[in-house]
């Protein structure tokens, strides 16, 4: 059964046909052409299909397409600024190595962009020594964090390196990806 | 056309090698711009979308398809056709029983691609792939490499090394040892587990097939599988711009490749994309099978090594033989008089088995290095000092002097900057709260490897301008970007002033990037190339010209042992109550000739010690012994190191240039840091709580009373 869809990607609005089964993936992927989230294992295990959902750091291979008519998706790909400049935390990723083959890549900078906004916003962590205090972002908290994206290549020192570049320059939330 | 051959004098100039340039492909990598093997947006000549194949594999371990009923799969919606072995083309030559799919009725393993689904969406060929019934008649089948699995010889194993070697009389002077160790040490099923799973588009155009393809190499994929497609090879384009990581498992082309090349020629004008899932790819792209190292070293007081034995057995598939060369490193690691080396093969009903990073020296590492540090225990000394009292002034293997040894700075080193020497002798006794806490160390090695065949083409462009071409792929290692830096200096130009073109097959040849021989293969080619090249044409060449050049070999490797080394040493802290381990601290210090670019080569290292963390910690394949399935086929249940498992890592090299083995003065680097690494885990893992694993992986239960 095909359902019709809208779905703001990147900016930019679409229309979209899809099956009812189709996850929210494979229409960015092979619907819509939008391959920037990538399919690692399409069952919620690897992260690399990391998106920004409404904000927020999310799965697209756990989610129907019809769950989210009218949703508003920020892909690796979307966090560029206007001018098309790198978005801080993807200018960090370059900068410390923080990645090898590049296929989790665009999951990890969108998780790591949902990191920075989450520590802002004082959630805490398994890691959290206080469950009341707002929680710091020591390298502990981000390996935690961070620990849904897989990376076979085994960048993670890097990465470790790109969220505390990014985190140090500010650039938690409000850009690219920042909350509808 | 044939390029003449030219062997490369070392470069002149290093103004480039050396720097720590960006990656090339960096920007389409973070944005995720960068295309893999179904991204890429495929059309007919009219522009036809793609369909979507989807697989359809055997439950049974052994045995036939009876009938394969495709009826209710037909109808369903957007299903185009399913393919069998009755319907699919027919190859031209069925010789390589793992890629010749679809061909006849026999099934040998769980897994086996038993039919294929076209259809018009992913969903539908995957829905379409559910409805597909496959009558299969079971035989009685033998899936589980057991201690009394029969056993042979093989010609030789991977890598092309002898079966057995013998030196002396070991079993005397075992016999006669007074400090010895007698010990098996086994490692799992391991799955390479590349982020991007297996891929290919694939376009046939009724003369010609165009195969996007997730493959560390273009060329060998296109040398295989032409001829079995009854192909010339200029018949068979083959790209792999991006790819998503391989760690081997993309080294050799595997059955999905035939099966959406078969696909693809049954809809011609028609683009076709695979994606295999997850949970097939433990099945059908090769994995690291399971070792089972029988290791005896006899000693005297002094450590001296007298004797060594390390028995070798390995499973292998009665598909296709691949015979992993667990017992090969144990030939050039340390001296002993007296020493013998075997390997033995189990042939089950199994998958066949693959190259996985650093296969023979991962698994063969860990057994020989645990084996040392027993014995290191047994004779009372350091585990450092015992390895460095063993140093062999030649190669026990070849008697060929070393090109490059430097184990012993590497060891010496490492211990300075890991502060070995404040550990305490015993074992079991540090407690740090609820944690006992130890160290250990390993070495580890690898060979240089160098391909011949290689061949590069340099052509000047306006403005100062070079483009080189071969079909080398960079599948994550940076390979874009050290060989940018590696033509710059051959050419005496700023990498800026590079056009690097590579996989793509239709580019002078390029060898497989594996066995940690891409840069060094790839590179002597490119510097051959380049210094004919200027020989040719000059230092101001007109725009438009151009030489290709095939690499002669350069390295010495008939008059010098050329390997690397490495040390690795690691804190393991192991939880009293609950078992688990945890490794706050891992460093490993390597000489690998000269480091062409320090941020990619630090990552590659980095890389290969997580991912010989990971096999320490969690990498455990099983196998259902009733169906031969494997059980653990995704990443909830076959676990890989995630990012809070890695804490303190740190990777170094000693100050090197080895020109006996490239124009650069480097060697390989993608394999090393794996190799040794889970040995030091198991090691600290021991000094921790005094409780000796020689099984892989370290899990929680093995620390348990």
């Amino acid at each position: 059964m095909d359902a019709e869809i809208s779905l703001t990607v990147d900016g930019v609005q679409r229309t979209v046909t899809v099956d009812t089964r189709t996850t929210l993936l494979d229409a960015l992927r092979e619907r819509l052409g939008v391959t920037n989230p990538k399919k690692g294992c399409d069952h919620g295990q690897c992260g690399s299909c990391t998106v920004l959902l409404d904000g927020r750091r999310h799965l697209t291979c756990l989610s129907l397409a019809v769950a989210n008519d009218g949703a508003e998706v920020t892909t690796a790909g979307g966090l560029r600024g206007s001018g098309g400049g790198l978005h801080p935390v993807q200018q960090a990723f370059l900068d410390q190595d923080g990645y090898q083959c590049g296929y989790c890549t665009p999951g990890q900078v969108c998780s790591a962009v949902g990191v920075l906004d989450e520590i802002e916003q004082g959630h805490v962590s398994h890691v959290s020594d206080d469950l009341e205090a707002d929680p710091e972002l020591t390298d502990d908290e981000i390996r935690e964090r961070m620990s849904g994206n897989l990376c076979r290549c085994g960048a993670y020192v890097g990465i470790l390196g790109a969220v505390k570049q990014a985190a140090a320059a500010g650039s938690g939330s409000g850009s690219g990806g920042g909350a509808a | 056309m044939t390029a003449n051959e030219v062997t490369p004098d070392p470069l002149r100039s290093t103004a480039s090698i050396g720097t720590s340039l960006l990656r090339r492909d960096g920007v389409e990598k973070v944005t995720g711009d960068a295309t893999y093997a179904v991204e890429h947006p495929v059309t007919g000549p009219a522009g036809e979308p793609p369909l979507h194949a989807w697989l359809v594999t055997s439950t049974v371990a052994r045995g036939r398809v009876a009938a394969v009923d495709a009826t209710a799969a037909l109808a369903h919606p957007g299903v185009v056709s399913v393919l069998d072995h009755t319907s699919a083309p027919r190859l031209a030559d069925t010789s390589d029983a793992e890629l010749a799919i679809l061909q006849a009725d026999a099934i040998a393993f769980r897994g086996q691609i038993v039919a294929v689904v076209l259809a018009e969406t992913s969903e539908s060929a995957r829905e379409g792939a559910a409805l597909v019934h496959v009558e299969q008649e079971a035989e009685p089948h033998a899936s589980i490499f057991e201690e009394d699995s029969p056993t042979y010889a093989p010609e030789q194993v991977n890598g092309g090394s002898e079966t057995d070697t013998l030196d002396g009389e070991p079993d005397e002077a075992l016999a006669r040892a007074l400090v010895t160790v007698d010990a098996t040490y086994t490692t799992p099923h391991e799955h390479n587990n590349p982020m991007e799973p297996h891929a290919a588009t694939a376009l046939w155009d009724g003369e010609q097939l165009t195969l996007h393809d997730s493959t560390q190499g273009p060329r060998p994929v296109r040398g295989t599988l032409a001829p079995m497609l009854g192909l010339e090879e200029e018949q068979v384009r083959v790209l792999a711009p991006y790819v998503g990581g391989g760690f081997g498992s993309k080294g050799l082309p595997h059955a999905p490749e035939m099966a959406v090349a078969l696909a693809a020629m049954t809809v011609p004008g028609q683009p076709v994309r695979l994606a295999v899932t997850r949970q097939q790819m433990f099945a059908l792209t090769g994995y690291r099978p399971p070792t089972r190292s029988h290791v005896r070293l006899g000693a005297h007081p002094d450590g001296r090594l007298e004797a060594l034995r390390d028995d070798a057995v390995t499973q292998s598939s009665r598909v296709k033989e691949f015979a992993e060369q667990a017992a090969v490193p144990a030939r050039v690691m340390y001296a002993a008089p007296h020493r013998a080396t075997t390997h033995r093969v189990a042939e089950l009903d199994v998958p066949v088995p693959s190259w996985m990073r650093a296969p023979g020296e991962m698994p063969g590492m860990y057994a020989q290095e645990v084996a040392v540090d027993e014995l290191a225990l047994h004779a009372g000394l350091d585990p450092v000092e015992l390895r460095v009292r063993n140093e062999p002034d030649v190669d026990p293997d070849t008697g060929n002097p070393w090109g490059n040894r430097r184990l012993v700075e590497c060891l010496r080193r490492g211990a300075e900057r890991f502060g070995w020497a404040d550990r305490p002798t015993e074992a079991r006794a540090t407690v740090d709260g609820e944690w006992w806490v130890g160290t250990g160390v390993a070495a580890s090695t690898y060979p240089m490897l160098w391909m011949p065949g290689n061949v590069a083409r340099i052509r000047s462009l306006d403005g100062g301008r070079y483009a080189v071409a071969i079909a080398a792929t960079d599948i994550g290692t940076g390979a874009r970007t050290v060989l940018t830096q590696i033509a710059a200096d051959a050419l005496g130009c700023p990498p800026e002033a590079i056009d690097l073109d590579m996989a793509d097959s239709d580019l002078p040849f390029g060898s497989v990037a594996g066995g940690s021989s891409g840069t060094t293969s790839w590179g002597t080619a490119i510097v051959a190339a380049a210094q004919q090249f200027r020989a040719d044409h000059g230092e101001h060449p007109d725009p438009g010209v151009e030489t290709t050049a095939a690499s002669g070999q350069y390295a010495d490797m008939d008059g010098h042992a050329l390997h690397s080394f490495g040390a690795v040493f690691c804190e393991a802290r192991v939880h009293r109550y609950t078992g688990e381990v945890r490794v706050p601290r891992l460093l490993g210090v390597y000489s690998v000739g000269r480091v062409v670019n320090p941020r990619t080569a630090r990552s590659q290292l980095l890389g290969g010690l997580v991912m010989g963390l990971s096999a320490a910690l969690h990498e455990e394949g099983w196998r259902d012994p009733r169906t031969g399935h494997v059980v653990t086929q995704d990443l909830a249940t076959y676990h890989v190191a995630a990012h809070a498992d890695v804490q303190q890592l740190e990777a170094g090299w000693l100050d090197d240039v080895d020109e006996l083995s490239t124009p650069m003065g480097s060697r390989g680097i993608g394999e090393i840091g794996i190799v040794g690494t889970a040995a030091a885990v198991a090691n600290a893992t021991y000094h921790a709580t005094g409780v000796r694993v020689r099984d892989l992986p370290l899990t929680a239960d093995r620390f348990l009373e």
